[in-house]
Order: structure tokens, then C-alpha cells, then sequence
């Protein structure tokens, strides 16, 4: 068994800090939805931040290392022009080629079906959208840890850290099911 | 206008963090770091948008890759990163130590940052792609 370089990135960028990310939300929203008035005992409260707010700045941290992993050193292997501007490169292929057909060429090219909505659509939106998952979980991160058991008294607040913590991680699964759907689709190899 | 949570009307709600003994909060960094996000995504929805609608934009974007290869989406998301940072400062140093009317931050912030998404959706940014 054995991984290439480009493989072993892929790897860490989507399998390991982007599935991370997401597993993690839903312990980071029972933790979040359960901060409610009778709920928990002082000692309970106590044990229960402290646990959240570890959990939601690695959750932080990890989103910013999905997406800048993802951006600085997978992207860049995606998106190569190496078959030229009509894709000529990519004609007789199954499959993206290191040296001669990228991941995005490869879709654009239509050699292997209609493929170019996955880039054109998935890969657009993917690239753009995921990068909202470390600002917003960072956010509510922040807010967690300024608040800290207050939020149990002020439902509004807990409210809207949740709809960050939930956007977080939407825009995190865009990301992640686009990033999986065409590494099916075209691999980087 | 002043925030309708002090810590004794938060007591009064949730009688079990009272032995917590917890500080006041005023909610102006709460406001502040939530604002700031929403600028963030704000802002990389424009430049989405900017980079597809002006060459010259587009072009700009590019020039962040460090030559790395990232094309203009180095610079649509590190520039939307300083946007949102620099932000995040300044509403913090104006807003510390002081209660704001959540109500409106959080109706700004969900209008600023639904816009931003919107930039980011290609049938949308697409559509103000230049000739």
C-alpha cells in the first residue's frame, strides 16, 4: 500500500482536518444547544464550558487548516492548465493526468462525460464558500469564550452562536461533499 | 441604547450560575467579533463577484499567489481575511467596555453575511462576468 505526495495531502486536507471539522460540530452544537436555563448543576456548567470551549476553538483551528491546506498546496495541483485551452491534452484519458491533464482540465475537457458542471458549478462554489467555515467558527469561538455561562440566561445570543456554529458548518459540508464528489470524479494524482 | 442583560437579570434567569461568580459582560465585543465575521464573508462575496466582472480585478486577485498557483483565489480570501481582521479590531477598540442594541447587530450581520454567500454562488457571480 502505498500513497503519492499529492495523494497524501488530499488526505489530510479533506479525510483527516475536514472530516475532523465536521464530526466535531455535533458534539460543538449538543454542548452549545444544551446551555439552557435548569439544564445544568454549577458543577455541571463548570465541566461542561470547559469542554466546549476547547472544543470550539480546535474546531476553529482545524477548519483554518482544512481550508489553507486545501487552498496553498491541493488547489494548486487541481487547477494546473496543462492540457491547453481546448483540452487537447486530456483526449483518450479515463482519468486526470499528472503531466498532462489536471483535475480541472480533465472535467472542463468533457472527455469522460459531462463532467464540466462539477468544476464549473461544484469546484466554483466549493472554493469560494468553505473559506466562510474558519471566519464564522472562529467567531463562535470567541463569542463562546466572552460569554462563557452567561449565554445560558440569554437565549437570543446562544441563538445566533448556533446559526454561526450551524453556517460554519454548512458551508464547510458544500466543501467537503464537492471536494469528495470530484476527487471521484477526477483525482489528483 | 443598553443591553437589556445584566448580571443580576441573568441570575434571575438561570439561578444555577449565580455561585459561578461571574463578571459583567457588556455586549459590545460580542457585537463586534459577530459583525466583523459577517464584513469577512461580505467582503469575499464582493471580490467573487469583482474578480469575474473586471480583468483588472481578476488580475489584481492574482498577484497574492506568491506564484504558487492558487490563481485570483489567493487574493480573494487573504484580502477578505485582512477585511475581516482589521474590522474585528476596530469594532472591538470602538465597542470595548460597551453595551450595544444586539437586536440591530445581529440584523445587520445577517444581512451582510446572506450577501456575501450570495456572492460566493456561481449562477450569481457568473452573471456579472465581463465580455
Amino acid at each position: 500500500m502505498e500513497l503519492s505526495q499529492r495523494e497524501t495531502w488530499t488526505i489530510i486536507h479533506g479525510m483527516l482536518a475536514g472530516a475532523l471539522f465536521l464530526l466535531a460540530f455535533a458534539g460543538g452544537l449538543a454542548g452549545l444547544w444544551s446551555l439552557r436555563p435548569g439544564f445544568l448543576t454549577p458543577t455541571a456548567i463548570k465541566e461542561r464550558m470547559r469542554r466546549l470551549y476547547v472544543g470550539v476553538w480546535v474546531m476553529a483551528a482545524v477548519a483554518w487548516i482544512t481550508v489553507i491546506s486545501g487552498t496553498w498546496i491541493v488547489y494548486p495541483w487541481y487547477r494546473a492548465k496543462l492540457a491547453g485551452d481546448t483540452y487537447a491534452g486530456c483526449a483518450g484519458f479515463s482519468l486526470p493526468d499528472a503531466a498532462a491533464c489536471s483535475p480541472r482540465d480533465f472535467l472542463l475537457s468533457n472527455v469522460s462525460g459531462q463532467t464540466e458542471g462539477w468544476h464549473s458549478f461544484g469546484m466554483e462554489w466549493k472554493e469560494h464558500v468553505a473559506w466562510m467555515a474558519p471566519i464564522l467558527a472562529t467567531a463562535v469561538a470567541f463569542i463562546v469564550t466572552y460569554y462563557g455561562p452567561r449565554l445560558i440566561p440569554r437565549s437570543k445570543l446562544r441563538a445566533v452562536a448556533i446559526v454561526m456554529f450551524v453556517a460554519a458548518f454548512g458551508a464547510a459540508v458544500v466543501g467537503g461533499a464537492f471536494g469528495a464528489f470530484i476527487n471521484k470524479v477526477a483525482p489528483i494524482v | 441604547m443598553k443591553s437589556e442583560d445584566t448580571v443580576e437579570q441573568d441570575y434571575s434567569k438561570a439561578p444555577e450560575i449565580a455561585e459561578l461568580g461571574l463578571e459583567e459582560r457588556p455586549d459590545g465585543p460580542g457585537a463586534a467579533a459577530m459583525l466583523a465575521a459577517a464584513i469577512g464573508l461580505f467582503a469575499l462575496g464582493v471580490l467573487t463577484v469583482l474578480a469575474e466582472a473586471s480583468v483588472g480585478i481578476h488580475d489584481w486577485l492574482e498577484t497574492w499567489e506568491f506564484g504558487q498557483g492558487v490563481g485570483p483565489l489567493a487574493g480573494k480570501t487573504i484580502v477578505a481575511v485582512i477585511v475581516w481582521l482589521v474590522s474585528w479590531g476596530a469594532l472591538a477598540l470602538g465597542l470595548r467596555g460597551k453595551d450595544v442594541d444586539l437586536k440591530r447587530w445581529i440584523w445587520a450581520s445577517a444581512i451582510l453575511g446572506i450577501l456575501g454567500v450570495l456572492g460566493t454562488f456561481p449562477p450569481i457571480f457568473t452573471a456579472f462576468a465581463a465580455e
